[in-house]
């Protein structure tokens, strides 16, 4: 599968959707970008005056590259077809934040896959800034399937 | 290994999956993972996978889809070491 099919196959759009550009993918992990526009809606309110990248949009980051992108791939390397019957759900997270992103920032998501059986994919997830700094890590699992 | 040996180490792999409101003690051959026991699908993979390593086995997705009761899934380990 190429990375312009995964991309299309993501179930997500904006202002919700957290992926620019997939760099690398095998069966054994991903690597992806993103950059955070500084016209997305949540820096109004997060924080107030003060635009931060809130943690859970960088969760949801690593998710989104590191969990779903590896996961719709690992479907197609299994021959599933990929539809609108795509099921997918995060079903835990653990992560540790060390930088902040700021409005504009360009990360870098590397993520490699502990197991995918029985439908739960879990990954060792690590976001970089450009600085190549580590800014958030931790264990992402999804439940992901297709019919 | 008898069948109370392999009831109990199942349950020990169980016990750490449990949701906080539900105690050890609630838990009995008919109980089922997801209905009763409050397990959701993902830890019910940890618990396969745990199974697999403690009893050197390896289950496939018939098998996952038939542990619905901690005494299917004992079964689907009596199974698979005979």
């Amino acid at each position: 599968m190429t990375f312009d099919e995964i991309l299309k196959n993501l179930p997500y759009t904006q202002p919700f959707l957290f992926v620019d550009e997939l760099l690398h993918i095998d069966s054994n992990g991903v690597k992806g970008c993103f950059t955070f526009d500084s016209t997305l809606e949540f820096y109004k309110g997060h924080f107030i005056e003060n635009p931060v990248t809130p943690g859970a949009i960088l969760t949801e980051c690593c998710a989104q590259i590191g969990v779903v992108s590896l996961g719709i791939y690992l479907l197609g390397m299994q021959e599933v077809i990929i539809n609108d019957a795509l099921q997918i759900g995060l079903s835990s997270s653990a992560m540790e934040f060390y930088e902040v992103v700021l409005p504009n920032e360009k990360v870098t998501v590397t993520s490699e896959k502990e197991y995918f059986r029985f439908h739960k994919l879990k990954c060792r997830v690590k976001m970089h800034n450009q600085a190549g700094k580590l800014v958030c890590k931790g264990v992402i699992s999804g439940m992901l399937k297709s019919n | 290994m008898s069948t109370n040996e392999r009831y109990t180490i199942l349950k020990d792999i169980i016990k750490i999956y449990l949701p906080e409101d539900v105690a050890i003690e609630a838990v009995s051959e008919e109980s089922h993972f997801i209905n009763e026991l409050n397990i959701n699908s993902a830890h019910l993979v940890d618990i396969v996978l745990d199974v697999e390593d403690a009893f050197d086995i390896r289950l496939e997705n018939e098998d996952m889809d038939q542990m619905q009761t901690v005494k299917d899934a004992l079964q689907i380990i009596d199974n698979k070491l005979s």
